[in-house]
Order: C-alpha cells, then sequence, then structure tokens
C-alpha cells in the first residue's frame, strides 16, 4: 500500500466530472474500435438501424452506450469495500478474457481429448524441469556469488566471465549451443539433460547477482561474531549468514522460477516434451493451432498462479521467522 | 604471575595509506585486567581487534598464548578460540535463539555434543543473570539483555582471555550498570580482560593497568590511581579533563 491518508475524501470514481469524462473518452474509445459489427451492433439496431450501414452516428451512439455502461460500472464498484472491488474487476477482466477466447470458435471437444495428456505429460516435463532446473541454479548461485565476492582474481575472473556470457546471450542460443555444440566436442547429450542445463546456467548466473545481493546484505559484524569465535569460513557462511540472507534472497528466486517455468517453453526447440511441445505437436497434427495455444496459456497462468501463492507464504514464513 | 598471554611488540599497521598503530608495545599476563581509554578514533578498536587478528598487522609480533600471528598461519581458529569477543553492538545472531547462540560455537568449534553444550550454555545464561530467556530471539531482548547474552556467548567457548570493544556505549544509561556489574564479576573470578570503554569507576574499581591511546600510539600506562590522580602526560590530562565533565 502507498502511505494511507486519514482524511476521507469522496472516491475520485464518484466525482461528476470524473463520470462525465470517463463517459466521453470512453465513447470516444469505443466509437475508434467500432464493435457494430458484433452481437452489441445487433443489439443497438432499434436505434441505429442497419448497423454496417449507421456510419458516425451509429458509432458514436454505440461508443457512448458502452461507455455509460462502463462508467455505471466503475461508480457501482466504488461503493464496495476494497476486496470486493478487486474480486469484482478481477471477474469481470476474466469474463472479458475467456469472451475474447471463447470468439475464437473454439473446438472444445478437441481441446477436452488432448487436456490430460497436456497435463500428465507436459505439465509434468515443465514442472520438473524447471525444478531440477531452479535447485541446481541456486547451487551455481551460491558458489558464483562467493566467487564474486572473493579477493581471489581468478575466482573472481571465473565468475563474472560466466555471468557476463551467460547473461549477455539470449537462452535459446545457449540452448542451441549446448544440444549441438556439446556434441561437437564429442559428447553427445539427450535433449533433457541439455534442457536443465541450459536453463541451469542461464539462471544460475542471473541468480548469481541475486545471492551475491543477499549476502552483502548481512552486516559485517556478524562475519566478525562468528569468524571472533573460531568459526571457519564455510561454515559461517552456511550456518550464519546465508540463513539470515534468506527473506532477501527467497523473494527474487521466486520470480526467476516462475520466470523459467515460462522459459522453460524455449526447450521445446531441442524436442523435449514439455508443454509448449506438446500444445504446437498436437495442434499442428490437426491444424488446431489456437485451440492448444490458448489452453497451454491458461495452463501456464495457472502454474503461475499458483507458484506465486507459494511464494508469498514462504516470503510470510521468513518475515515473522527473523523477528 | 606467569609469562604474558598477550605480547605485541614494535606493532605497526596501516588502513591504506593511514598509519593506525604506532610503535605499539604492551604486555598482558594472566589474570589481568587493562583497561583501554582515549579519544574517539585514537585506534582503540583497531587495537584490540588486532588480538584475535580480525584486523591484520603489517609490523613487528603479536603473540598470543604463545602463537604469533601472521598471515601464513594456519591456526587463526585455534586462537581466535582461545579469545573472546564483546562487540559494541552486541553482533548476536538474530536468526538463533539465545541458546542456539550460545550452543553454536561449542557444538561446531570445539565439537560438544549438544547436550553439553546446553549444560555449558544454562550455566553462562546464569551466571550474566538471564536463564529466563534462554528461548527467546535476540530481537525480543533490550540492548544490557543483548549484550549479557554476547558475553555469554563468548564465555561459552572457555576463553583464557576476554575483550572488550566499548561494550557499553551502544547502550541506553540505565542498562549500562546491568552489563558492568557481570563485567566485574567476571573479573573478580579471575578472568584476564583487555577491555576498551570510557566507563572510569569500572577501570577505577576493576582495571590492573589503565591505557591511554592518542593517534595510533600508547601515550601512557599505569595503574588506575596513578592514572587518574597524577597523570604525566598532557594529552591525557586533557582526556580526563574532557571525561570527568561529564
Ligand atoms: N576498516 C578501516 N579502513 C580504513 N580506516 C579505518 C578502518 N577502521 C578504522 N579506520 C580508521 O582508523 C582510525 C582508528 O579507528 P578505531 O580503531 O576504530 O578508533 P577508536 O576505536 O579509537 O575510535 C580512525 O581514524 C578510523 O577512521
Ligand atoms: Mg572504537
Amino acid at each position: 500500500m502507498l502511505y494511507p491518508d486519514t482524511v476521507q475524501r469522496d472516491p475520485l470514481v464518484h466525482k461528476p466530472k470524473f463520470i462525465a469524462l470517463t463517459i466521453f473518452l470512453s465513447m470516444l474509445v469505443f466509437a475508434a474500435i467500432n464493435l457494430n459489427g458484433t452481437i452489441i451492433g445487433e443489439l443497438m439496431r432499434p436505434v441505429i438501424g442497419e448497423p454496417s450501414e449507421s456510419g458516425l452516428f451509429g458509432r458514436l451512439s454505440t461508443g457512448l452506450v458502452l461507455g455509460i455502461l462502463f462508467a455505471v460500472n466503475i461508480v457501482l464498484i466504488g461503493f464496495l469495500r476494497f476486496r470486493w472491488q478487486v474480486l469484482v474487476v478481477w471477474l469481470e477482466l476474466l469474463a472479458l478474457f475467456l469472451s475474447f477466447f471463447y470468439s475464437f470458435d473454439l473446438n472444445f471437444e478437441f481441446i477436452r481429448s488432448k487436456l490430460w495428456f497436456m497435463i500428465t505429460q507436459g505439465v509434468f516435463t515443465t514442472l520438473y524441469v524447471s525444478a531440477i532446473s531452479i535447485v541446481l541454479a541456486s547451487i551455481v548461485a551460491i558458489f558464483g556469488a562467493v566467487a564474486k565476492l572473493s579477493s581471489n582474481g581468478f575466482a573472481f575472473a571465473m565468475a563474472s566471465f560466466y555471468t557476463s556470457f551467460f547473461r549477455g546471450l539470449p537462452l535459446l542460443m545457449q540452448i542451441y549451443l549446448i544440444y549441438l555444440g556439446l556434441p561437437q566436442l564429442g559428447y553427445v547429450i539427450d535433449a533433457v539433460p541439455a534442457g536443465i542445463l541450459a536453463l541451469t546456467l542461464c539462471y544460475g548466473a542471473y541468480m548469481t547477482e541475486i545471492f551475491r545481493a543477499g549476502i552483502q546484505s548481512i552486516p559485517k559484524g556478524q562475519w566478525e561474531a562468528s569468524r571472533a569465535l573460531g568459526v571457519q569460513f564455510g561454515l559461517t557462511m552456511r550456518r550464519v549468514i546465508l540463513p539470515q540472507s534468506m527473506p532477501v534472497i527467497i523473494p527474487p528466486t521466486g520470480n526467476q522460477f516462475i520466470a523459467m517455468l515460462k522459459d522453460s517453453s524455449l526447450i521445446s526447440v531441442i524436442g523435449v516434451w514439455e508443454l509448449m511441445f506438446i500444445a504446437r505437436t498436437a495442434g499442428a497434427k490437426e491444424f488446431k493451432h489456437m485451440e492448444m495455444l490458448i489452453t497451454a496459456a491458461l495452463i501456464y497462468w495457472i502454474l503461475s498462479i499458483c507458484l506465486e501463492l507459494v511464494q508469498t507464504r514462504i516470503e510470510r514464513h521468513f518475515r515473522t521467522q527473523s523477528h | 604471575m606467569s609469562d604474558p598471554i598477550i605480547t605485541m611488540r614494535g606493532v605497526n599497521k596501516w588502513y591504506g595509506k593511514y598509519h593506525a598503530l604506532r610503535d605499539v608495545n604492551f604486555s598482558v599476563k594472566q589474570g589481568e585486567r587493562i583497561v583501554i581509554c582515549g579519544p574517539s578514533g585514537s585506534g582503540k578498536s583497531t587495537l584490540i581487534r588486532t588480538l584475535n587478528w580480525l584486523e591484520a598487522h603489517q609490523e613487528g609480533t603479536i603473540t598470543i598464548d604463545d602463537i604469533e600471528l601472521h598471515p601464513k598461519m594456519r591456526k587463526i581458529d585455534q586462537v581466535r578460540m582461545e579469545v573472546g569477543m564483546v562487540f559494541q553492538h552486541f553482533n548476536l545472531f538474530p536468526h538463533m535463539s539465545v541458546l542456539e547462540n550460545l550452543m553454536f560455537a561449542p557444538i561446531w568449534v570445539r565439537g560438544l555434543s549438544e547436550p553439553e553444550a546446553r549444560e555449558i550454555a544454562m550455566t553462562y545464561l546464569e551466571r550474566v543473570h538471564i536463564p529466563e530467556h534462554a528461548e527467546k530471539y535476540p530481537g525480543q531482548l533490550s540492548g544490557g539483555q543483548q549484550q549479557r547474552v554476547a558475553i555469554a556467548r563468548a564465555l561459552c567457548m572457555n576463553p583464557k582471555v576476554m575483550l572488550f570493544d566499548e561494550p557499553t556505549s551502544a547502550l541506553d544509561p540505565e542498562m549500562v550498570s546491568e552489563v558492568l556489574d557481570v563485567m566485574t564479576e567476571l573479573a573478580r573470578d579471575g578472568m584476564t580482560m583487555v577491555c576498551v570503554t570510557h566507563e572510569m569507576g569500572f577501570a577505577k574499581a576493576v582495571a590492573d593497568r589503565v591505557i591511554f591511546m592518542d593517534a595510533g600510539e600508547i601515550i601512557e600506562e599505569a595503574d588506575p590511581h596513578n592514572f587518574f590522580d597524577a597523570p604525566q602526560n598532557e594529552r591525557t590530562k586533557a582526556f580526563l579533563g574532557q571525561i570527568l565533565q561529564h
């Protein structure tokens, strides 16, 4: 929340000026979009006559009706409590999106027939590839961070070269380089390990910076207290510094995991049977691309929402733990 | 008394170009209590932190319990096990309970079992008069209580020497005495102590010797009686004049 003022004023959305402006602007927008070719035009037929021949007058009057509906909606929502406002607006936007998808005239029978396979094969692969990769990337990131904070020139050079390289190249290119490049060196690698390796190295490079910032956020006094007790460097890192940096490290790591979940779709190019790959191949076979793409999109979205919920929980856990 | 447990001979230290310790010589015998004072920035913290090598010196020799501190040494953690340190800002581990703070080093460094470490921890918590807070977290304690936990944490390693760097100067005034009382009891039990502090009452009551530093040098070193009643050096006189006004 921003700073909440204690003085209560009428909400902005209930001021006549604001309402009038909203109606006017949304009328222009709706008129510009021109919805007279759709069902809305049909509904307006009693006023504007044949929708396709109603011209500017028809567009403006349709716009005006929609603009008023929009403004009324905003005003009504303004009366609700915060929680209900959020809920209603979410549901409205969701309904809008779904009706948008619906207008593609999708074949739901086809979706239903593929859905189970998409989940058992696609979602499963996406999840386990991402989970393994994020764990490995965290391990890489710890070493990267320590090396980047080290006074040893060799370690620092290795780590900074690594992060520079893997943050500087498109992930898609890294995937090809690993999958096609390693066999050139005489080491044939399967698609799944190649994908995991690429995601690990790429996200390990990003997360090196996250871990470095987390380690640096702990005051020097913590190191001194631990070292002064005779505790060695590695143990101090593991038991004193890292546990305290977790509240700093976990939230951005959660974001990285969600990002990785979506970026893992890129490894479909080397033939890993994850969600994106399944969606593309299943759709291509029967020329039902839109069905499969929309289904996959919704699944990705739902997965991200679930992960965000988990992430807020973990964040709260760490916040209460470190008084 | 036995051989000195701490000796510094001709010690010089620089932070970059800044000359922080100039030709420091001094030694501490087993069971001695030393108080170091001096104006801010005079190098008191630097001096005390070279004794367990949280800061490295560049010239001269420092010997702790017959082990010389130098850059190639492998045994620094052994020295640190024997030298307890208490910091101005306590530096307790906020993610561990009081008891875990105390048991951490005995378990991981001394290799004690958990029950052994717990027993030692409770013993020392009683000695600093807060056994009832064993399960709390540092953030739930007052400054004075935190500093007493920090003292107990150092004592749990059963050190031969205790170093204190202005242990009461971050505390609210009403909490100073509870910490000084613990330190006084410790001194009475025969602990070897090197203590940076401006608490002159404590120095008079407890110290065997008082050392005055200015600009990285030891200016004057005397027993408390002579130090407070008949200071020799002009800078010492000026400093004491300022301190005692308050
Ligand atoms: N890590 C450091 N890097 C550079 N200069 C330092 C550092 N620590 C202390 N100094 C300088 O050394 C001098 C002595 O500092 P310090 O030993 O902390 O003094 P005191 O504890 O007597 O107030 C000060 O001028 C301080 O600025
Ligand atoms: Mg100081």
